[in-house]
C-alpha cells in the first residue's frame, strides 16, 4: 500500500499530504469533485458525510454534514476559488451551520489539491494552509477529540460494503 | 510580546530550525554554531537562549566550554501532536483507495 507522507512546515502554517493512487487521474478527480463519491470516503468511520449542495466551479461551494454515530451533526463548507480541470483546485474550508453560515470562531483553512499523472497512477498532493499556528493546532485537537483516530480501520468491512452494492 | 515557550515556538523560526538541524549531527558550543551562520553571534545567542527556554536543547558545561545538546524527547512532541492528523489522512485515503478500486471494477 502506498504510504501517506506528511510534511509540516510550521513557520508557514502549512501541512502537506501526499499520496499516490492506483487509478487514472480522471477517476481520482471525480472522487474529489462529485458529491455522491465524496460522500463515500470523506468522513472518518463511523461518521458519514452527506452533501446538501455542491456546485463545483470557482465561486461555488460544497455544503455537507458530518453525521456521527450518536446523532452528532457537524456542518462544513468548502468554497471553491480556482479550478484547473484535472490538474488542481483551490478553496477555503470552514465550519458552518446547516444553512452554510460560516462560524468564524472555529479555525479556517485554505486548500490546494494537485493531481499529477504518473504512468497509470495519480499522485495527489494536498496543501493545507492555516491562518495561524493556533488554527493548525485546533484542527489537530478537534480531530483527535472526535475519534478521528479509530484504533483500527475497517478496510475489509468497507470493501464488502462497496462491492455488495 | 511573544513569551510562549514550547516546542512549537522553538521550531517556528527558520534559523532555530537550522540550529536544531546542526545539533542533530553533534553537540556544539555557541561559537561553532555561530560560525555556520551568516548572522551575528548575539543573534545566534538569542536563538539558543529561546531554544533552551523551550526545552528543546540543554547546555552542558565541559571545562571552559558550554555545549548545546538536543533534547530529543521534547522534540518528539511535534510528531506526537501531528500523529492524529496523519492518521486521519491515512484513513481518509485508504477509503478513497477502496472507492477507486471499486469504481474501476464496476
Amino acid at each position: 500500500m502506498t504510504k501517506t507522507i506528511i510534511t509540516e512546515i510550521l513557520a508557514k502554517k502549512k501541512l502537506k499530504v501526499v499520496r499516490t493512487f492506483n487509478a487514472s487521474r480522471e477517476l481520482v478527480w471525480k472522487a474529489w469533485t462529485e458529491s455522491k463519491l465524496l460522500d463515500q470516503w470523506w468522513a472518518p468511520k463511523p461518521w458519514k458525510a452527506k452533501t446538501t449542495y455542491l456546485d463545483f466551479r470557482p465561486g461555488g461551494y460544497w455544503l455537507y454534514c458530518m453525521n456521527g454515530p450518536e446523532g452528532e451533526q457537524h456542518w462544513a463548507r468548502a468554497d471553491y476559488r480556482k479550478i484547473v480541470l484535472l490538474d488542481s483546485f483551490e478553496g477555503d474550508d470552514s465550519f458552518c451551520d446547516e444553512e452554510g453560515n460560516i462560524n468564524h470562531d472555529t479555525p479556517g483553512m485554505r486548500w490546494k489539491v494537485n493531481f499529477a499523472k504518473i504512468a497509470s497512477m495519480t499522485r495527489v498532493e494536498v496543501e493545507i494552509t492555516f491562518k495561524t499556528e493556533e488554527d493548525l493546532k485546533k484542527i489537530v485537537e478537534m480531530g483527535f477529540k472526535e475519534g478521528f483516530t479509530a484504533a483500527h480501520d475497517n478496510l475489509d468491512e468497507l470493501l464488502i460494503e462497496l462491492t455488495s452494492k | 510580546m511573544e513569551t510562549r515557550r514550547d516546542v512549537f515556538q522553538a521550531i517556528a523560526d527558520p534559523t532555530r530550525r537550522n540550529i536544531l538541524a546542526k545539533l542533530m549531527q553533534k553537540p556544539q558550543n555557541l561559537n561553532s554554531i555561530a560560525e555556520q551562520f551568516d548572522m551575528s553571534r548575539q543573534a545566534i545567542s538569542l536563538h539558543v537562549k529561546i531554544l533552551t527556554e523551550c526545552g528543546v536543547i540543554s547546555i552542558n558545561q565541559e571545562g571552559r566550554e558550554r555545549y548545546c545538546n538536543l533534547q530529543l524527547e521534547k522534540l518528539a512532541e511535534v510528531a506526537d501532536w501531528l500523529e492524529p492528523f496523519k492518521k486521519m489522512w491515512e484513513e481518509k485515503f485508504n477509503r478513497l483507495d477502496d472507492l477507486l478500486n471499486n469504481l474501476k471494477t464496476n
